[in-house]
């Protein structure tokens, strides 16, 4: 088998065995990038010579005897509103097409103490608001399992990187779904943590009560293995909860039997494709037959969800995106007439339409005598979902549920209806505004060769349950790991 | 017609922390533009505000010694606005959960006491500044080493009924900031800075008439003056049959007169909404309780409690609390010299004239509360007359090494209190001034002067002046 086509947890034995080196890896990873990414359109910048110098790195570290980690030298790619230092970090809007920050994220800085070799900067719905990878400003990535289709978003980039085998793992974010909803799109693994697991410091907000950076992996154990290195305590963000991370590979393959599991009813209601329904129904008999106990739960204000979220997400966004005004870095216009006009024209040039139209949004959700209407109103009604979570969860270990109504749909179904692109993320935005980890495992295919993923939710905090489940989940139905066949590679 | 005044003011304090409020970049005024700046000052895309626990502690400070109420749980928002001096497009302030409310502040005014409510006090973040060039035409740049540097906002009730009143709230609330040691209630450099909100009403109306805010008033001096211009305009308009406009209105020192900045309709819509990126601030009774164990005496009671403990004049007294160092100073000199009025004078007359010369303040006073106490007791006891001690006092401000004792010692400054040698002395210059013993006593009694004059002069000025006054009355009658 190509390098490039190892899990992320198979590359770190070879390495630690010396079996490989990363340098030959990271070159194969590359090889690999060559052949696809015209075609996939993942990637909005890579850095090869970087990634080089990495690799020696690592493999200097492992034969000098130093201390590594599971990334050690393992090619990882990371989605474009990651701060880089040094490398530009667009979050694909023309707004920063040439922005390179002066510091690193917390989660790179950790990745790169850990001794990985960063790819480079993956492609993603401008400013993380979208639902395909569409609202790019500067590509439209595919889906590698139809080129026809979206790979889903806004992590799109990040999803399809590890469905290609162009990187052995990456790092997306999540706000209403951004890499689980993608995740099952490409089939590959897409975890969302709890809240305040990873450090959110150098991450370009979106929705700063929402946002959480995750891993996307081809299998269960490197997600385990890639959240071990990024999560845990940040002092620079005070919304990072101090708890002590725990060991997520080693517990992996602990028992599950006599776990509970609740079915969600309002998660298979009316527009579950049936395909997907069958699918995750499936998955759920499955870990019942591995010992787990299913019960059908209710969470009877999941459909207020959407409207919550587009309330507060939009709020936060149209303050989060007020600093792109043109003064200090990013794009400006060059034809503007005084303060007032350059602050206009830049906006109105910089930002895409669904940006823009979030942004006004959110500035009517705040706006004076609005409010109460509003934004104050979908606070109370996000407590009412959390609420819904906790009762849930007093009986609970776990929830499972399919990720996403339908599969992926093609280039230009719904980009001019708003409404229908945000509906995608009704199974995975109540998640989000309780604050639960989450991830999206494969599941299976439709009839037409599209991925469906299957959904688990954890109480906070309980990452290690979740993975485990989707470890055991993973085993038994042996979705993961499938490749698409590109255009030009022999089947 | 006649009207009522009513004045609230609004005042923004710039906190004496060494870093700023969400992030480790130093406060220090002065440094090149841009040097205090870092991403989280500067609005950098995915940069995290981290409250620094000092501001917190200034903020209760503040509230405690305004008889606030703490609130356990108050919460950090964003108020939205676009300016170029506001890097990330918001100011991360307080707004519906401020962390202190309900306080007041008595002040005197004309011999009485007049209690002024305080609705809040919040915390917040200082915005940069711009600079326009001169010689550069349509160029601006940013300074943001001010940005996100801590501010507390004291707003007050709509309690102050004049310019005078107004004027004493400010005083009596800069003195209990300087006191808490949370701001230096610098004015002319904006760190102590106020705003004032002005109406009138007729006499007897209950509800308050539509109201004008003053900015940009950088003395107390400019507050009362710019106060009396707005109660003026304001009259002029009521009595002309006209509506006072609902705006803000700028002050201009040079002219004198204030200028509409913007009306009602262009008053932002800030879009208030707490921030997702900080935690509600925990401030638990532990806490609160420690803030209050550390507070020093507050001004008005530290005046009180000098008055009635040295019984010396309130204007004295006045002087001398004006600086919360220069009180101690003093307390401690009276500790060891426990004759009050006498140190009063001789801070009040010799110390701050040095100190003044020097444009220096007592905490960098050369002479310690134990070196000016010494000296004293040296006067006191008649070992250096007190023209003497001038001299003493000025070299030992300016020496190191400067115990007053081994000087009055080590340059034989002692004063002569020998009385035989004294009567020895007198009787030589009564020998050789014949004359003018002569025209002395036939009513010429200025020459009294000339005698003591010449003991002194003989003497390089150490003579004790009372036995020489006594042994000369004695000799001459």
């Amino acid at each position: 088998m190509e390098l490039y086509n190892c899990s992320l947890e198979e590359l770190w034995q070879r390495l630690e065995q010396g079996e490989v080196s990363s340098l030959e890896v990271t070159r194969s990873v590359f090889g690999r990038i060559a052949a696809v990414d015209d075609t996939i359109a993942a990637y909005l910048e890579t850095d090869e010579k970087g990634a080089l110098a990495q690799a020696e790195a690592a493999d200097e570290c492992r034969r000098k005897g130093e201390k590594t980690t599971p990334v050690t030298g393992i090619p990882l790619g990371l989605k474009d509103l990651l701060s880089t230092k040094g490398l530009k970090t667009t979050c694909a809007s023309r707004m920063l097409a040439d922005y390179r920050p002066e510091y690193d994220a917390t989660v790179v800085a950790r990745l790169r103490e850990a001794g990985a070799v960063i790819t480079g900067k993956l492609n993603m719905d401008e400013f993380a608001m979208g639902s395909s990878t569409e609202n790019s400003a500067i590509k439209a990535t595919r889906n590698p399992w139809d080129l026809k289709r979206v790979p889903g978003g806004s992590s799109g980039g990040s999803v399809a990187a590890v469905a290609a085998a162009t990187a052995i793992a990456t790092l997306g974010s999540d706000t209403g779904g951004s890499i689980r909803q993608p995740a099952s799109f490409c089939g590959v693994v897409g975890m969302k943590p709890t809240y305040g697991r990873v450090s959110r410091y150098g991450l370009v907000a979106f929705a700063s009560s929402l946002d959480q950076i995750g891993p996307v992996t081809l299998t269960v154990a490197d997600a385990a293995l890639l959240l071990g290195v990024i999560a845990g305590h940040d002092k620079r963000d005070s919304t990072s909860v101090d708890l002590p991370v725990a060991d997520y590979y080693g517990a992996l393959k602990k028992d599950i039997k006599g776990l509970k599991i609740g079915v969600p009813k309002e998660y298979f209601g009316a527009g579950l494709d049936p395909e997907v329904e069958a699918a995750v129904r499936l998955g759920c008999s499955q870990l019942a037959a591995s010992g787990a106990q299913l019960d059908d739960v209710s969470l009877p204000h999941t459909d207020y969800a959407v409207a919550t979220y587009y309330l507060l997400a939009t709020a936060e966004a149209s303050s989060n995106l007020a600093r792109y005004d043109g003064v200090k870095y990013g794009f400006r216009a060059d034809d503007a007439d005084g303060l007032l006009d350059m602050y206009r024209k830049t906006r109105a040039q910089g930002f895409g339409d669904e940006v823009k139209r979030r942004i006004m949004l959110g500035t009517y959700a705040l706006s004076s005598g609005y409010y109460d209407a509003y934004y104050r109103k979908a606070q109370q009604v996000r407590t009412l979902i959390t609420r819904d979570f906790d009762k849930v969860f007093a009986d609970c270990d776990v929830l499972v549920s399919p990720v996403c109504p339908t599969p992926a749909f093609a280039f230009g179904e719904k980009v001019d209806d708003p409404l229908s692109m945000y509906l995608s993320d009704i199974l995975t935005i109540p998640v989000n505004l309780a604050g639960l980890p989450a991830i999206s495992v494969p599941c299976g295919f439709t009839k037409a060769g599209l991925p469906i993923g299957l959904q688990i939710i954890a109480k906070p905090f309980a990452e290690e349950t979740l993975l485990r489940v989707a470890w055991h989940y993973e085993q038994l139905a042996g979705w993961s790991g499938h490749r698409p066949t590109l255009a030009g590679e022999a089947v | 017609m006649d009207y009522e005044i009513v004045i609230g003011l609004e005042v923004h304090c710039q906190l004496l922390t060494e870093t700023k409020i969400f992030c480790g970049c130093s406060t220090h005024f002065g440094n090149p533009p841009n040097q205090n700046s870092c991403p989280v000052c500067t609005g950098m895309p995915g940069a995290l505000p981290v409250l620094n626990r000092k501001v917190v502690d200034f903020a209760v400070r503040a509230g405690l010694a305004t008889a606030c109420e703490i609130i356990p749980n108050s919460v950090f928002a964003r108020k939205n606005y676009f300016y170029p001096d506001l890097p990330k497009g918001y100011q991360i302030s307080q707004f519906e959960l401020p962390i202190c409310v309900d306080g007041y502040l008595d002040i005197e005014v004309e011999e009485a006491t007049k209690r002024i409510g305080i609705t809040r006090i919040h915390m917040e973040e200082d915005a940069g500044k711009l600079v326009h060039p001169e010689h550069e035409h349509g160029v601006s740049y940013v300074d943001y080493n001010r940005a996100c540097v801590p501010l507390i906002e004291i707003v007050s009730e709509p309690d102050m009924r004049s310019s005078a009143e107004a004027v004493a709230y400010l005083k009596a609330l800069r003195d209990i900031v300087v006191y808490l040691g949370v701001c230096d209630g610098n004015m002319e450099e904006g760190s102590f800075r106020c705003d004032a909100n002005i109406s009138l009403r007729r006499w007897g109306a209950p509800e308050l008439g539509t109201r004008a805010e003053l900015k940009n008033m950088n003395s107390f001096r400019n507050v009362q003056r710019a106060i009396e211009y707005e109660v003026e305009r304001q009259r002029d308009i009521l009595d002309g049959g006209g509506l006072v406009v609902q705006e803000t209105r700028l002050w201009n020192v040079d002219r004198g007169i204030s200028m509409s900045m913007r009306g009602k309709e262009e008053a932002h819509d800030y879009r208030y909404f707490p921030d997702p990126d900080l935690l509600p601030v925990v401030v638990d009774e532990a806490w609160v309780e420690s803030v209050r164990q550390s507070l020093p005496e507050l001004p008005a009671l530290k005046r009180q409690r000098i008055v009635a403990d040295y019984a010396i004049p309130i204007a004295d007294v006045e002087v001398l609390t004006a600086d919360r160092a220069m009180a101690d100073y003093f307390e401690a000199v009276v500790k060891l010299f426990a004759q009050p009025k006498a140190v009063a004078n001789w801070i009040m007359v010799e110390l701050m004239k040095f100190l003044n010369e020097d444009k220096t303040s007592i905490t960098q006073c050369p002479i310690t509360p134990q070196g000016l106490a010494e000296l004293l007791s040296l006067i006191d006891e008649g070992a250096i007359s007190g023209k003497i001690g001038k001299q003493v006092f000025s070299q030992m401000y300016s020496a190191a090494d400067n115990d007053p004792r081994q000087m009055v010692e080590a340059q034989g400054l002692a004063q002569m209190s020998d009385a035989g040698e004294l009567a020895t002395l007198v009787d030589e210059i009564v020998a050789a001034n014949d004359d003018k013993v002569k025209e002395y006593q036939q009513g010429k009694v200025k020459l009294f002067g000339f005698f003591v004059g010449q003991v002194m002069k003989q003497t390089k000025g150490q003579a004790n002046p009372q036995m020489v006054n006594q042994l000369l009355k004695e000799k001459i009658g």
